[in-house]
C-alpha cells in the first residue's frame, strides 16, 4: 500500500512540474477515521498530501466533468471505467485526463461496519494487511477486511482499470470466480409481489437528497429530469409513488453506462441498496448486448449513440 | 419538586400511559436505523442511542406537508384547510442539539409578518422530552455552539441516565404539568442529582471536537468575495445530505400537486440545489456549487447572527457523518478563522 501511495505522488509530481496536467486529483487523509476525501493539487510541491488506502471510495471521475484543462486523476478500475464512458459521451477528450490507473481489491464500506459495531463509535483505525483494527471508547477489534468490504468491490472483475495512461503498482489478479449478478438472482427468484414489497420498503427511505445522482459521474445532465418544471415531469415530494418514479428513471438512465462502482449506495445517507436494481439492467446489457461499461474507448455504447444533428439540445 | 426519578425497567409503563393520552414520538430502531417515529406502546422507545440519523425536525416541519387541498368549481375555488395537529403530543428522547435546534427554528418559524401555523402549532401542542447526553460522540461540537450535552435549551423535561434510573428534570411549566400526571414518580435523592451533576460534567469534557464561532458573522462579512470559496467548494458534489439532515436548516419550496382534487403542498428545499434559486428567466443568480457553498456556510454563521442573533448551527455533527466527501464543516469554519484572521 505504501508502495503505491509513494508511486502515486511521484508520478503527480512528475505530471505538474513537466505541466503535462494542471492539476492532480486524487485523495487525502480524511477527518474521520477510515475515510479520506478528494484532494486537488496543482503545486508539485503538495503531492505529500495525496494517499492511498482502502478507505479511497470516492469516485473521482465525477470532478473531470466540467474542468477546464488537463487534470490527472487517481483511478482505480470502477473510477478509469467511468472516466471511460465519460468520455465515450464526449463529456470530455479523452487526452485532457492522464488515468493514474490504480490496481484495487476493495474498498471499505463503513455502513458494514456500523453495522456490526451499532452504537460502538470508532475513534482510531488502521488497515493492516487484511485486517481492519478498530478502538473506541472501551473496546479494540481486530476484524477481517475481507467481511467489510462494499458489495460492489466483493464481485469486480476489474480490479485493475482497463484503460489507463500511468499503472501505478503491480496488477493484481482479478476476481474470476465471484458471480456476480448473485444479488441479481436473488432479486429475481422473487415473486413480482415481494419484489414490489421489498423495493416500496427500501425506497420509502428515501429523502430526496440526490446524493446518488450528484455522486454518479454518469449524471452530468445539465438539467435533471426531476428538477425540470416547465413542464415539471415528476412530484418531487418524499411520496412513494414520487420518490420511485425518480429512482426507476435514473436507473434507465444510467443502464448501460454504468459500472457499478457502488458510490451511489455509499453515499445514500438512508442505506438504500441502490445498486441492485442497477445491477439488473448491467446483467441485461449483457445478455443481451454482450456489453460491458467503460472497458473499451471504440465501441459504441448501445443505448448511448450520439449523434451531432441529434435534435435535442438538453443532452449536450 | 423539580426533581424526579424513574427506574428505567418502569420507563416503558410511563410511555405507555402516555400513549393513551397524547400522540407520542420517540426514537425506534429498525433496520440498525434509529427515526424518530409515532410509537403507541412503550417497549417501541429504544433510548440506547447515540443520535438519531435524521434531526427531530420532521416532526415539526415535516419533508412533505400539505398546506390545503382544493377544488375547482365552474366558478370559484373551494379549499379546504388540512392543519395536520389534532391531539396533543410528546416527543421523547430529544437530543440537547436537537431540542436547541428549535430554539432557532422557532424564530424563523415565528419571525416576520406572517407566522407559520403549520409548524407552530405542533410546537405548541407539543412537550419536549428531552435525553442528555452521556457519550457524545467524537463529531459532536455541540458545546462551540452554546449547547452542552446536558443542556435544556428547548426542552420541557430532560431525562438523565443515571445508571439503573432516570433523573428527571424539569424545566419549564409545561414539564411540570406533564409530570403532574404521573404522581407515582419519586422524588430524586440528593445522590441522584449529585450523579448527575458529575455525569454532566464528565459529558461536557467529552465533547473534544471545537470550533471557533467567535466573530466568525464579522470575518465572513469581509469575505463574500474572497477567492476562498473557489478553493473550499470544489468537492462538494451539491447534494442535499447535509441541508436535509441539519436540525437548523428550515428552506422549502411550495408547489400545487394536480391530482383530482388539487393539493398544495410543501417539500424541504436545499440552498445546494441549483433549482433552489434559478429565476424564470432563466438567470440563475448562483449558478455554481461555490455559490451555492457560501450561501450555506453564510446562513449559518452570518445571516442567521444578523436575522436571528445566533449562529444556525447545534454542533450535532451530522453533516460531518454523512457527508459522502467528508467535506467537514469544523474545517470550513477553521479555514474561516483562519482567512478572517
Amino acid at each position: 500500500m505504501g508502495n503505491i501511495e509513494n508511486s502515486i505522488r511521484e508520478v503527480a509530481e512528475k505530471l505538474l512540474s513537466e505541466k503535462k496536467v494542471d492539476l492532480i486529483i486524487g485523495y487525502e487523509q480524511g477527518t474521520l477515521p477510515l475515510r479520506t476525501t478528494p484532494c486537488f493539487v496543482d503545486k508539485a510541491e503538495d503531492v505529500k498530501k495525496l494517499v492511498w488506502n482502502p478507505s479511497c471510495d470516492a469516485n473521482l471521475s465525477k470532478y473531470v466533468l466540467g474542468r477546464k484543462g488537463k487534470v490527472g486523476v487517481v483511478a482505480k478500475g470502477c473510477d478509469a471505467r467511468l472516466i471511460a464512458v465519460c468520455a465515450i459521451e464526449n463529456q470530455f477528450p479523452r487526452e485532457n485526463v492522464v488515468i493514474i490507473g490504480i490496481p484495487c481489491l476493495g474498498v471499505i464500506d463503513r455502513k458494514k461496519l456500523e453495522a456490526k459495531l451499532g452504537d460502538k463509535e470508532i475513534l482510531e483505525a488502521m488497515v493492516e494487511d487484511e485486517q481492519i483494527k478498530v478502538k473506541g471508547e472501551r473496546f479494540e477489534l481486530a476484524l477481517p477486511k475481507k467481511d467489510f468490504l462494499c458489495d460492489s468491490c466483493l464481485t469486480c472483475k476489474h480490479r485493475n482499470p482497463p484503460i489507463y495512461d500511468v499503472f501505478v503498482g503491480e496488477k493484481v489478479p482479478e476476481n474470476t470466480e465471484a458471480n456476480e449478478f448473485a444479488e441479481v438472482s436473488d432479486l429475481e427468484a422473487k415473486s413480482p409481489e415481494e419484489r414490489w414489497k421489498h423495493f416500496k420498503e427500501e425506497l420509502s427511505k428515501c429523502i430526496r437528497c440526490y446524493a446518488c445522482r450528484n455522486v454518479c459521474p454518469l449524471c452530468y445532465c445539465k438539467m435533471c429530469f426531476v428538477d425540470q418544471t416547465m413542464p415539471a415531469w415528476f412530484g418531487k415530494t418524499n411520496d412513494l409513488s414520487d420518490t420511485m418514479i425518480y429512482h426507476i428513471v435514473r436507473t434507465f438512465h444510467v443502464a448501460g453506462r454504468c459500472v457499478d462502482c457502488g458510490a451511489c449506495s455509499r453515499a445514500c445517507p438512508m442505506d438504500i441498496n441502490l445498486r441492485e436494481l442497477m445491477k439488473k439492467t448491467e446483467k441485461i446489457m449483457k445478455e443481451r448486448y454482450g456489453y460491458e461499461a467503460g472497458v473499451s474507448l471504440e465501441k459504441v455504447p448501445p443505448l448511448g449513440e450520439f449523434k451531432m444533428d441529434d435534435p435535442q439540445e438538453f443532452i449536450k | 419538586m423539580k426533581w424526579k426519578v424513574i427506574e428505567k425497567s418502569e420507563l416503558p409503563v410511563l410511555i405507555g400511559e402516555l400513549t393513551k393520552e397524547y400522540e407520542v414520538f420517540a426514537p425506534v430502531k429498525e433496520k440498525g436505523m434509529v427515526s424518530f417515529e409515532r410509537i403507541s406502546s412503550g417497549n417501541q422507545a429504544y433510548l440506547n442511542f447515540r443520535n438519531t440519523k435524521k434531526p427531530l425536525k420532521e416532526v415539526f416541519f415535516p419533508q412533505t406537508e400539505t398546506l390545503f387541498t382544493y377544488k375547482t368549481g365552474e366558478k370559484d375555488v373551494e379549499v379546504v384547510e388540512s392543519r395536520a395537529v389534532k391531539g396533543e403530543r410528546v416527543v421523547l428522547g430529544v437530543r440537547p442539539c436537537d431540542a436547541k435546534s428549535f430554539v432557532l427554528l422557532d424564530r424563523f418559524f415565528s419571525s416576520g409578518e406572517y407566522k407559520d401555523v403549520y409548524y407552530l402549532e405542533k410546537r405548541k401542542n407539543t412537550t419536549m422530552v428531552g435525553l442528555a447526553c452521556n457519550h457524545p460522540m467524537s463529531t459532536c461540537f455541540c458545546t462551540s455552539l452554546g449547547g452542552s450535552p446536558f443542556g435544556k435549551e428547548g426542552m420541557d423535561l430532560l431525562l438523565q441516565n443515571i445508571n439503573d434510573k432516570y433523573l428527571i428534570e424539569t424545566a419549564t411549566e409545561k414539564g411540570e404539568e406533564l409530570i403532574k400526571k404521573f404522581p407515582w414518580l419519586k422524588d430524586a435523592e440528593k445522590a441522584d442529582i449529585e450523579r448527575a451533576k458529575k455525569l454532566s460534567e464528565d459529558a461536557e469534557k467529552a465533547v473534544k471536537s471545537k470550533v471557533s464561532v467567535k466573530d466568525i458573522s464579522e470575518k465572513l462579512d469581509k469575505m463574500f468575495d474572497d477567492s476562498f470559496w473557489d478553493q473550499i467548494y470544489q468537492k462538494c458534489l451539491g447534494c442535499g445530505i447535509c441541508t436535509f439532515l441539519c436540525p437548523t436548516c428550515y428552506c422549502f419550496d411550495i408547489l400545487d400537486e394536480e391530482t383530482e382534487e388539487g393539493k398544495r403542498v410543501r417539500i424541504w428545499d436545499s440552498c445546494q440545489f441549483p433549482c433552489f434559486t434559478l429565476q424564470g428567466s432563466g438567470y440563475n443568480p448562483r449558478p455554481s456549487g461555490k455559490e451555492r457553498m457560501r450561501q450555506r456556510i453564510m446562513h449559518k454563521f452570518n445571516y442567521g447572527v444578523k436575522n436571528y442573533g445566533e449562529n444556525f448551527c447545534v454542533g450535532c455533527g451530522r453533516c460531518v457523518q454523512e457527508c459522502p466527501v467528508n467535506l467537514d464543516i469544523r474545517e470550513v469554519i477553521g479555514a474561516i478563522n483562519q482567512k478572517g484572521g
